[in-house]
């Protein structure tokens, strides 16, 4: 492999990995706090009701701005750092 | 000056506006009319993205089934904002960088075969249509309430408007107008909001507003609201839900669906790099949350608006007397989006949930069956109404109800005209057809597509966003997939690709039509649609998400007996990975 390829090899590795750990963010506020968990924290109880419900109205809504900004801010440091960017 | 004068003049101003921009920046070229010249700046099409997005399902509709459904309902708001995710990580820059026009270029070309290519149109069509029909239903809602007509006869003013809307620009001058509507329908949305909000809650910002105490009774406004909603037989607002396998899936249909929708991706074709496909996604969001963080505000304090003005001494007192009702019931019941019939003859209205358990209740109050039905795709549009805000609010929010659905509509007519112009006659019947032959194809199909949809909404499967929920399924089976699979592998050859995407869309339609009616033609449908009937309990609403997995299973288990992917698109699987060498989108 030459060290052209290798270094294609390597981003296109570090931006599947940041897209999962994105992804794991991403179903842990919607799927996690929003849905499957919320009995179990219903004991935190926000504006009159409760973390869960939250989750579900408000907080995955925030949290899906940050991840898709922080994406894109990581992915196009990571294009420069390989030398992938465009002009 | 009349309520009705108030409103001509808001939707009037507005519409000048957009055919004004329309006209200006009318498309000369092909490219033009599909792309819009590749140079938009990333805040920009954040912008036009938001407003193509938010359609009329989103306006009009969502917050009104949030407000019926509570909790439940919240997977709307997730689930059409966390596709942007996806897009943004595992489809708009590589899409940007392959540099075509159309998602079936796309997969055409990554599946080697005119057979993908062909398959990808149908798809694209069938969820298309069907998101069309929900616009058409929720334009419909909003024409017949301005102009004071019949819901039918709304709907076919607004399919008129819709195709000449459509037919005048392409995608250039759709882009600028779509800016000025995304402007139109955010004041709209929001200065009635902040309204309410300062009178129920004190608070500024609806979405603070949501979870502050209700000024009135000082006690928090969602308490307040499960108490009210309570005492007349309803499920607590905020009540947990019990099938949560159905939810799970509805929003995970709806998010990868936001994904797959043709109107949505074309969209990140029209920014000048890469880098900057990324940028416009997170912007996009941006602008929808804006909208999206109001909504549940918007939807509990018009329920608890709603029931206050049906029991204005508190739900366990006496109902209002029909002939007392405020106007703005009397305007609702002409276009037969709100019913009355006054079962217990006490000449009042009561409003409650007609449920066996709450039956003892209802008899103890000398009730005879719940008296009013109010059609929930109403509830946004007659939220200002309710509240009783001044008649410009009024007609402002009938303004921004119309260019949601406008802007989508023109959207997906777009998509549609270009895919069968653009990839069924130029890339398969005819491809020596000239400049103007395609642009006319196009036309052509606009107007078709807008006759089956408006045809179609006349009796809609559904609610409005419920319909458009719909073609998020059929989108997120068949088209998503396929586009991932495309990028991020190298193993899924044409044969596996195809397989596919004919197991995802037609296990879905097959579910969806079983429950709703061959062909959405009304009646026609094999089982009754409820939750008993389906399936594991899964709606059809939320099949899209299982025909995704059927199409990935079948997909990889297809590929892997057959062919190796030929080596000159391996390479192009590479170069669509990296940024580098994009430059601007291109014809073929």
């Amino acid at each position: 492999m030459s060290d052209h390829t290798k270094n294609q090899e390597s981003y296109w590795q570090a931006n599947v990995r940041l897209i999962t750990g994105c992804l794991i963010i991403w179903a842990l506020v919607s799927y996690g706090g929003g849905m499957i968990f919320r009995p179990l924290l219903s004991g935190i109880s926000v504006g009159g009701t409760d973390l869960g419900f939250w989750f579900a109205q408000q907080g995955s809504i925030l949290t899906f701005i940050l991840i898709t900004f922080f994406y894109a801010w990581k992915m196009n440091r990571l294009d420069q750092e390989f030398g992938l960017d465009e002009e | 000056m009349s309520q009705f004068t108030i409103n001509l003049i808001f939707v009037g101003a507005s519409f000048a506006l957009y055919f004004g921009i329309a006209i200006w920046a009318r498309a000369g070229s092909t490219k033009e009319f599909y792309v819009a010249g590749g140079g938009v700046h990333p805040v920009m099409n954040g912008m036009a993205t938001a407003a193509d997005w938010m359609s009329a399902a989103s306006f009009i509709s969502m917050a009104g089934l949030i407000a019926a459904g509570g909790y439940a309902n919240s997977t709307f708001l997730m689930g059409w904002t966390g596709g942007y995710v996806l897009l943004a990580m595992l489809l708009a820059p590589y899409l940007r960088k392959f540099g075509k026009f159309t998602v079936p270029d796309f997969i055409g070309d990554r599946f080697y075969s005119r057979a993908a290519r062909l398959v990808a149109v149908a798809c694209l069509i069938t969820a298309s249509v069907t998101y069309v029909i929900g616009q058409m239903t929720g334009a419909g809602v909003a024409f017949s309430r301005f102009l004071e007509v019949g819901k039918d006869t709304g709907l076919i003013i607004a399919a008129i408007v819709v195709f000449f809307y459509a037919v005048l620009g392409g995608m250039k001058g759709i882009t600028y107008t779509q800016v000025a509507q995304y402007c139109v329908l955010i004041v709209a949305y929001t200065i009635p909001a902040v309204f309410i909000s300062l009178q129920l809650t004190d608070t500024f910002l609806p979405a603070l507003g949501l979870f502050s105490n209700h000024v009135e009774s000082g006690m928090p406004l969602l308490q307040k609201l499960d108490e009210v909603v309570r005492e007349l037989g309803f499920k607590d607002y905020t009540a947990d839900v019990d099938n949560k396998l159905n939810m799970v899936l509805f929003t995970l249909s709806l998010m990868i669906g936001t994904a797959g929708l043709p109107h949505v991706i074309i969209r990140f074709f029209t920014v000048p790099k890469v880098a900057d496909a990324r940028w416009s996604a997170g912007w996009a969001l941006v602008f929808i949350a804006l909208l999206y963080l109001t909504a549940p505000a918007v939807a509990s304090m018009a329920r608890l608006n709603l029931m206050t003005t049906i029991y204005p001494e508190g739900p366990s007192e006496q109902a209002i007397r029909y002939d007392e009702r405020p106007d703005w019931i009397q305007t609702w019941e002409t276009t037969g989006l709100i019913k009355y019939e006054d079962k217990n003859s006490d000449g009042r209205i009561q409003f409650y949930n007609d449920t066996p358990t709450f039956k003892t209740q209802a008899e103890e109050r000398g009730w005879d069956g719940n008296e009013l039905t109010v059609n929930r795709d109403i509830l946004v549009l007659a939220n200002p109404e309710i509240a009783n805000l001044p008649s410009w609010v009024v007609g402002l929010i009938a303004a921004g109800g119309l260019a949601a659905a406008l802007s989508t509509a023109a959207g997906l007519l777009l998509a549609i005209s270009s895919a069968v112009s653009h990839d069924v006659i130029k890339g398969s019947i005819k491809p020596d057809i000239s400049e103007k032959g395609e642009l006319l194809a196009a036309r052509i199909s606009m107007f078709v597509a807008i006759v089956v949809a408006t045809f179609l909404g006349m009796n809609p499967p559904g609610f409005a966003a419920q319909v458009v929920a719909l073609a998020f399924g059929i989108a997120a089976a068949s088209i998503f997939p396929a586009l991932m699979m495309g990028i991020f592998s190298k193993r899924i050859n044409s044969t596996g690709a195809v397989a596919g995407m004919l197991a995802g869309i037609l296990s879905t339609l097959v579910y969806i039509f079983t429950y709703l009616g061959w062909f959405f033609i009304p009646d026609t449908n094999t089982l009754a649609n409820t939750p008993e009937n389906w399936l594991f309990g899964i709606s059809p609403l939320s099949f899209g998400a299982i025909g995704a997995v059927i199409n990935f299973a079948t997909a990889f288990a297809v590929s892997s007996v057959t062919e190796e992917v030929p080596s000159d698109i391996q390479d192009l699987v590479e170069s669509v990975r990296y940024p580098k060498g994009a430059g601007g989108a291109v014809d073929h």
